[in-house]
């Protein structure tokens, strides 16, 4: 075992700065994940959220503190920490295999032969079930479908880190449900290192080893770090009976709307 | 209108003889019908065009048939130029030469130029779009020298080529740049942070990123501004070689008003306005090719 944590947030302050107005919009966030965990940061819109997600992955500097993946700081994006955008972020232009094939020709160019990235390719899609689609551009397949394009997109990267951001956010219940369980398969067939953003609890509870809470912004720390000491393979069903479940769920219900409930920003 | 009629022969024909050419007529009167509707859509866009055509040519005629009249009625138009219309291909030397051959003067002109203008407009538009400081430095300039007419760079050029043909394939590329300069950087500006994003975690390259993301993303506008360039392009040739001379469409016009063949002017705005016509389709089929998918997101 290693003394230091896989993905580690050490002390991450973030300012933004426009003109000559500075919003500090997180404060000092530290936090450990381990490899092969499934991490989801929960907190209400606007907390800074989003801007974390993109400091890890590098999209965004930080005022000070650092993230150090196996002991090493990275300060750049990279496909060691794939993200899956919440609006897909999928290239119009390219087909479904396209996109997928863009990223492994540019993680695996000198790794793999051309025969290799192409069955790595399908084999992606097909982790997300989506192999049926692969000649259809972006615009022809559905929004649950495009956030499994994405998903195969990031996956395909063999991320030390996979980072989603409400990668369900826009999408309807039942297909949010069915993501979900995909999510949760893959999770458990690889086992990645998953960070997950969300505001939906039960999806939180469902799919998490460990919730961190955020409280509510301008300044957002992290309130409160919950293990949900479930066993897997999670059954959707048989959980929402269990009372570990519903007292995890409880936590976070109770962090959310009693003690940093919402406070609508002018 | 089929169903009630199959219904009935199918009652009727209850004996297991007739039963056997039941299927036919049904699939032939959908068949004739599919081909009539066909041909119903073809002739509601084919027909207006031609009526209008053919009424414009008739109160050309009674108007210009009248004594006094400055202009030649349709009918003389025709049968004044019918040698420049059936033999295009002539060449007596000079510029004494058939329509095709002035036609296919301009357009190499407006070839070579729009060519550059292309070329070097997608760069600086990429340029501008891309850097806030090229954008600062560059765009106001541009704001104020794309006003000037086509024509006003016509005696600039002439004084620093000191020849005709260099001067007229200038002018185009002044005069077309400009559109694709600003619409490239407009598009290049409005690449998604998104796609942006996507290209940093993939870590591609600076020429990755320009052609596998920049220029597909923003093709849409750099297309728009290159069918604004074909079209600005055929409208300053004509006038520039007017002016400079030589074997060109522009200066066949010119010419045949200097002899006062107004029918000859007639037929060549009418072929000028074909070839314009044709280009500025060439240009939007080569966009929608090229962005099939990039718009819709
Ligand atoms: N580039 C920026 N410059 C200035 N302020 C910013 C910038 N980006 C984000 N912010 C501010 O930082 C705060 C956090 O934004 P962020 O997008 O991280 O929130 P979030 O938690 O992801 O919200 P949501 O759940 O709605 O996605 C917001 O108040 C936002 O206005
Ligand atoms: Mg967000």
């Amino acid at each position: 075992m290693s003394s230091y944590p896989y993905l580690k947030l050490d002390h991450i302050d973030k300012v933004f700065v426009r003109g000559s107005t500075e919003t500090e919009v997180l404060k000092d966030i530290t936090l450990g994940i381990e490899k092969g965990e499934y991490v989801s940061i929960i907190g209400h819109s606007g907390c800074g959220k989003s801007t974390l997600l993109n400091i890890i992955a590098g999209l965004l500097p930080v005022t000070t503190g650092g993230v150090l993946l196996e002991n090493r700081e990275v300060n750049d994006p990279g496909p060691d920490r794939a993200v899956v955008f919440q609006n897909h972020s999928l290239l119009p232009w390219l087909t479904v295999y396209g996109n997928v094939r863009l990223a492994v020709d540019k993680v695996f160019s000198g790794v793999k032969s051309r025969a290799d990235r192409h069955a790595w390719t399908l084999h992606n899609l097909d982790l997300v079930q989506m192999t049926h689609a692969k000649d259809k551009r972006p615009a022809e397949i559905s929004g649950g479908m495009k956030q499994r394009v994405g998903l195969a997109r990031a996956l395909a990267m063999e991320p030390k880190v996979l980072l989603l951001d409400e990668p369900f956010g826009a999408l309807d219940a039942l297909t949010r449900a069915h993501l979900q369980d995909s999510v949760m398969a893959i999770h458990g067939k690889l086992n990645n290192t998953v960070l997950m953003i969300t505001h939906d609890v039960d999806e939180a509870v469902l799919l998490s080893d460990r919730i961190v809470m955020m409280t509510n912004g301008p300044s957002a720390r992290i309130g409160e770090v919950l293990d949900v000491p479930l066993a897997r393979p999670r059954k959707r069903l048989q959980v929402a009976a269990d009372a570990t479940y519903l007292k995890c769920r409880q936590r976070v219900l109770e962090f959310l709307y009693e003690r940093h409930h919402f406070v609508e920003a002018a | 209108m089929n169903m009630p009629v199959r219904k009935t022969e199918a009652v009727i024909a209850l004996p297991p003889t007739a039963a056997k050419i039941l299927p036919l007529p049904p699939k032939r009167s959908a068949w004739t019908s599919r081909l009539m509707a066909r041909l119903a859509a073809i002739a509601a866009h084919v027909v207006p065009p031609i009526v209008v055509l053919a009424l414009i040519l008739a109160i050309w005629e009674v108007l210009c048939r009248k004594a006094g009249a400055t202009l030649p009625p349709p009918s003389r138009v025709l049968s004044e130029t019918w040698e420049l219309i059936v033999d295009p291909f002539f060449d007596r030397g000079g510029i004494d030469k058939g329509l095709y051959w002035h036609m296919s003067a301009s357009l190499q002109r407006v070839a070579f130029g729009y060519a550059l203008a292309s070329v070097v407009g997608v760069a600086l538009g990429t340029l501008v779009g891309q850097s806030t400081w090229a954008m600062r430095g560059l765009d106001p300039i541009f704001q104020v020298l794309r006003t000037v007419p086509p024509l006003a760079w016509l005696p600039l050029s002439l004084a620093a080529f000191r020849n005709g043909q260099p001067s007229a394939i200038f002018v185009i590329f002044i005069t077309a740049i400009w559109p694709v300069i600003i619409n490239t950087a407009v598009g290049i500006r409005n690449i998604p942070q998104d796609y942006r994003n996507v290209a940093k975690v993939l870590r591609l390259n600076h020429a990755e990123f320009f052609f596998k993301i920049m220029v597909p993303a923003a093709a849409p506008y750099i297309f728009t501004g290159l069918r604004i360039g074909i079209g600005l392009s055929w409208l300053a040739i004509v006038a520039a070689e007017m002016l400079i001379g030589g074997v060109g469409i522009g200066f066949f016009i010119w010419d045949a008003w200097n002899s006062s063949h107004i029918s000859e002017i007639i037929l060549a705005l009418i072929y000028v306005g074909l070839v314009g016509f044709v280009l500025d389709r060439i240009v939007a089929a080569a966009a929608s090719i090229v962005t099939r998918g990039t718009a819709a997101s």
